[in-house]
């Protein structure tokens, strides 16, 4: 900390450096924020010069006897371990010893004060997250309706220990009392166009619970590859994975995901994008596709999904009764995007339908034709749905409950208006094309973002219920993905937990300094946001 | 940026197109040749299996070089692992392969010696049924011979080894070929350093320019004065690079036979030299009395002098190349301006309010230290563009400037008659969505205007990593394959390789061949690799 605010002055003497020139961002000053490193930061901070200690050979995070969560929950006693990691693991274990100290901290206490912790539970849209942290000698405690507020609390605790000067774990006295501010706050991550092994999806599960990000929306299958494993349709991934062995999640695989996030607070969402971008699906599942024509004559290409086959929906709900069954979600989000209308026009058979249908040359509401009826066997399955913002754009009639994604990148206001005003759940990822990358500090664009600038009501903007950040894969792969995403993704996640007034830049660059090699300690190869150093750099090669 | 809006997935027709490559890459098992590409290379259908149980090397009986050679010897055993690198252990299977063996002479040795300005690095190669030939007039020629045969072996789907018959004759197109790392924005580990050597030996680069200390800190621990790195690193004990870290990066680049090419920039970009060295750098003044920050280097003291000689003194011991890179770039006046002293020093001088005679002079007496160490002096273009008098052997660095700008300082550098090094077209720190090894890979050196005299007065290019956005966390990824556009662009003949479209198929499996060695180089687009990266 130190360091890096003598380092301050010196930074802005080299900031015109040779040929490290024009960047579009500025760059903040480094100062002493009253807030140190947390991130995203908590609702309500308030903390006292009173320093204690922390010893990891007798710390301990412990059940308090009131909470109604015990050793039996696993959820919390895998999640004890892996503070107690974070905070003391980098240290060499000594014996028990009396600290000289007379004011240490040896016990956080936490109490799931509501009768039904959740512990066993997934959690959901409305998982309550709040939490309060009072920390105090000789005991700290961390009090929370449910699980998922204890897990953000953890998290919060363990980014108020600091090393001082002779690297003893250190401690203010502290109160917080911490909600987020959005319920829904993901990130997107496409297996599709680049396979992911499962081990950075959950790397990158372990860097969103450090960001208190709760979703994790997988965009598993897409037209380059479908790496999804289907009990049900094993020629999907058989024929459309990448390869059909080294390049594939088998159910096994996808469990683990799933509970890693669980044990973390953190929903999957899969996306099972219909009716574009499903080339790759037409390679294990004959007469799903739409076969393109020239003139009289099948081109052998296809297009989107064929919508006027009763064997496409009896395909489609089989296949959304195993997912609904493999993703214990309650949504799925069913893509709906960027449907090219060439393949759907140039094919006899479709143009035969559009005219018993009385659909004109509107092949929009074909689309709608189509998704109302994959709608409808998503509802049979008790899921709500998730689609991106055209499905709304083209009129579809939606269920009420249907959560519309907002990715457009023009007249988002407008859209976020006009979604708000018909009612529906509001996901804004717009703003927050993390795979768009330019040189410099594009973190503060992301951050500056206001989700709710929008012009609408009250009630409107109670209708946008979160963000994602979206990480498209057609640059990224396991080998630059985890560096890219953080800590650029940490910027949306202040934003989507914090409150509306957090936006002082230098205050927020100071923490997410620090945030990013508290990352870069804990393993996670989060980039550099400017010239400086950590402490403990990345180890990993 | 309209464009960025209207496509979540952008350009999804050529994403098919590349899919398909991709795809035919990596059914049809015929290996799409050698990364850069060599001058002359022919290749038949008709190819052979190779086993690693009966693979060896083997020195030609007239080879200068022979069993004992540490460069060739060490070369030999990386080279197997990185021709056969699925092999574990001997096969139990009773598949049998021909023996085949490389051959390999050397016409002259220096087994010993380390790889310099004028190291010539032709090679020939000549692949036939169970035997290899490599000739080549040095080991470092012989050492890139053996990265063009590993690159000729590929495995089929059941992962057996072939070689397909080949000739190569080939050699670089420019002598320097270089990749500057920044260690002082960001510190980099050794470790990481050490795999971007192994990276650049895979792309043939042939220099690696260390940037080693900037303002933001000083790394380097010198013998000569400990407090350099002992108050100017970011950390004195974890975020130095020692003297045995240093000699460490030496040998391991001259084993891949890379040049190590010091850069110690003065007298701008000097604030971490200050802390260690009092009096070095200029007090700044406000009106009358010191502010209490300091410029670039005192120009003006002999203490200045006397500390660069012995400082230089140290690293012409440390750094067995011939050229050293002083920097030069960027020279702010204001601090010089307001100091009492330099003003009354420019006024004994006659240098009137001309600062750049200030800088002029201080160079001068920079270059004279280095050219009495027998040393070549690199400096950027800032030197050339603002002084007139400096040594004819010195190398100019071009690092400024739109395409316009750099072709029209090429001419005016060779003009007048100096050897020069071009950087700007290959800032890689600087990124942009999309695939900008484009942009690297269709860089014209030599399309400036001049005589061919001054063509061959520029000896080659430089990648730079400049190190603002950059760690260990991303180097790696940020660097590769980006860099091995410019390396072919640095390596190959230029017509044979100016169709961007017939070098993507080529780079990617380059890219996969990467990986496979544990070089985490990013996707060049949509696509897998046979062999993903297996770290995280």
């Amino acid at each position: 900390m130190d360091a890096l605010l003598k380092f301050a002055a010196l930074l802005f003497l080299v900031t015109a450096c040779q040929g490290r020139h024009e960047s579009l961002y500025s760059t903040p000053n480094l100062i002493d924020s009253a807030y140190g490193s947390l991130w995203p930061l908590p609702q309500k901070v308030q903390t006292s010069p009173a320093v204690f200690s922390l010893s990891g050979a007798s710390f301990q995070i412990v059940h308090s006897s009131e909470s109604s969560a015990g050793p039996n929950c696993h959820l919390l006693q895998n999640a004890f371990r892996r503070y107690f990691e974070y905070m003391f693991g980098f240290m060499k274990k000594q014996g028990r010893y009396k600290s000289a100290l007379a004011s240490e901290v040896s016990e956080l206490q936490v109490w799931i004060t509501s009768t039904d912790s959740e512990c066993d539970d997934y959690p959901t849209v409305s998982s309550d997250e709040s939490y309060e942290l009072s920390v105090d000698q000789p005991i700290a405690v961390l009090k929370a309706a449910k699980v998922w507020g204890a897990l953000r609390g953890l998290e919060t605790f363990s980014q108020l220990v600091y090393e001082d000067a002779y690297g003893a774990k250190s401690i203010n006295k502290t109160e917080i009392a911490d909600f987020p501010r959005f319920a829904h706050r993901g990130i997107l991550l496409d297996s599709s166009r680049h396979f992911l092994p499962v081990k950075v999806i959950l790397a990158n599960l372990e860097a969103m619970a450090m960001n208190k990000y709760n979703v994790f929306h997988w965009h598993i299958v897409d037209d380059h590859s479908f790496p999804y494993q289907s009990p049900t349709f094993p020629d999907l991934s058989q024929k459309g994975a990448y390869h059909p062995y080294t390049h594939i999640y088998t159910p096994t695989d996808v469990k683990m995901v799933i509970e890693f996030a669980r044990m973390r607070g953190i929903r999957v969402v899969s996306e099972f994008d219909t009716p574009g971008h499903t080339l790759s699906w037409g390679k294990g599942q004959m007469g799903l596709l739409t076969p393109c024509y020239s003139g009289d004559t099948p081109t052998g290409t296809f297009g989107p999904v064929n919508p006027i086959l009763n064997s496409t929906y009896e395909f489609m709900t089989q296949f959304f009764k195993e997912v609904s069954s493999v993703f214990p979600d309650a949504y799925v989000h069913l893509g709906g995007d960027e449907v090219d209308f060439t393949c759907w026009k140039s094919n006899p058979d479709i143009q035969k339908f559009m005219s018993q249908q009385g659909f004109g040359q509107d092949y929009s509401k074909l689309e709608s034709y189509y998704i109302q009826k994959i709608l409808d066997i998503v509802a049979a399955t008790n899921k709500g749905y998730m689609v991106w913002q055209e499905v709304f754009d083209n009129g579809v009639k939606l269920r009420p409950d249907t959560v519309v994604e907002v990715w457009m990148g023009y007249n988002v206001e407008e859209e976020l208006q006009n979604v708000t005003a018909a009612g529906y759940t509001t996901i804004l990822s717009a703003p927050w094309y993390l795979d768009y990358i330019s040189y410099g500090q594009d973190w503060q664009k992301y951050y500056k973002v206001e989700p709710l600038s929008f012009k609408g009501t009250e009630e409107q903007k109670k209708k946008v219920v979160g963000g994602e950040a979206c990480l498209w894969g057609e640059y990224v792969d396991a080998t630059n993905l985890t560096p890219r995403l953080w800590p650029r993704a940490s910027a949306v996640a202040e934003r989507l937990w914090s409150d509306k007034d957090v936006t002082n830049i230098d205050d927020a660059y100071s923490r997410l300094t620090q945030h990013r090699c508290r990352m870069v300690q804990r393993g996670i190869p989060a980039e550099p946001l400017f010239v400086g150093h950590c402490d403990h750099e990345y180890k990993g090669l | 940026m309209i464009e960025t809006s209207l496509h979540k997935r952008r350009g999804l027709n050529i994403a098919i197109l590349a899919g398909l490559s991709f795809v035919f890459l990596h059914e049809v098992p015929v290996a799409q040749g050698v990364w850069p590409m060599p001058q002359k290379i022919s290749q038949s259908s008709q190819r052979f299996p190779l086993s690693p149980e009966e693979f060896a090397f083997q020195y030609a009986k007239d080879s200068a070089a022979q069993p004992g050679c540490s460069v060739l010897d060490a070369a030999f055993k990386r080279y197997f692992t990185l021709i056969f690198p699925g092999y574990s252990a001997p096969s139990t299977s009773t598949f049998r392969v021909d023996p085949f063996t490389l051959v390999v002479k050397v016409q002259a040795g220096g087994c010993e010696e380390y790889p310099d300005a004028d190291s010539v690095e032709s090679y020939s190669l000549g692949v036939s049924g169970g035997q290899g030939v490599l000739t080549a007039e040095t080991v470092w020629g012989a050492l890139r011979g053996l990265e063009s045969f590993s690159q000729l072996v590929y495995q089929d789907e059941y992962d057996a080894y072939y070689v397909n018959k080949t000739e190569i004759v080939d050699f670089p197109r420019f002598l320097f070929r270089g990749i500057l790392l920044d260690t002082s924005r960001h510190f980099l580990p050794v470790e990481v350093i050490l795999k971007s050597l192994d990276a650049m030996a895979y792309s043939k680069f042939n220099v690696f320019h260390w940037h080693i200390v900037d303002d933001p800190s000083f790394p380097y621990q010198s013998l000569s004065f400990p407090d350099l790195s002992e108050k100017g690193a970011f950390h004195a004990a974890t975020h130095v690079y020692t003297q045995a870290d240093v000699q460490r990066v030496i040998s391991h680049a001259r084993m891949w036979g890379i040049r190590v090419l010091p850069e110690f920039d003065t007298p701008g970009h000097t604030q971490s030299w200050g802390k260690g060295q009092p009096d070095l750098l200029t007090p700044c003044y406000k009106g009358a009395v010191p502010s209490g920050t300091f410029g670039p280097v005192n120009p003006t003291l002999n203490s200045t002098y006397q500390f660069i000689t012995r400082l230089f003194k140290e690293i012409n011991a440390v750094f067995p190349d011939s050229y050293i890179h002083l920097g030069g770039d960027e020279v702010s006046f204001f601090c010089w301006k307001s100091n009492p002293q330099v003003q009354a020093f420019m006024a004994k001088m006659g240098f009137g309010s001309d600062y750049t005679k200030l800088e002029s002079f201080y160079m001068e007496n920079i270059m004279n230290i280095t050219a009495a160490l027998n040393k070549t002096s690199v400096v950027w273009q800032d030197v050339f563009d603002y002084h007139e008098r400096i040594p004819r052997d010195t190398v100019l660095h071009v690092w400024k400037g739109t395409t316009a700008q750099y072709r029209q300082e090429l001419s005016r550098m060779t003009e007048a008659g100096y050897r020069v090094l071009l950087a700007t077209p290959w800032y890689l720190n600087h990124i942009s969505y999309g695939q900008d090894w484009k942009d690297a890979y269709t860089v014209e050196p030599l399309n400036f205007t001049g005589t061919e005299e001054q063509k061959k007065l520029v000896i080659g290019g430089e990648v730079c990593m400049w190190g603002e956005y950059v760690d260990a966390t991303n180097l790696t990824p940020r660097l590769w394959p980006r860099a091995s556009a410019a390396a072919e662009r640095l390596w190959s003949d230029e017509e044979q390789t100016s169709s961007v479209s017939e070098a993507y198929p080529r780079l990617a499996e380059f890219r996969c061949r990467l990986l496979r060695r544990g070089i985490q180089a990013e996707p060049l687009y949509v696509g897998y690799c046979k062999h993903e990266l297996k770290a995280l």
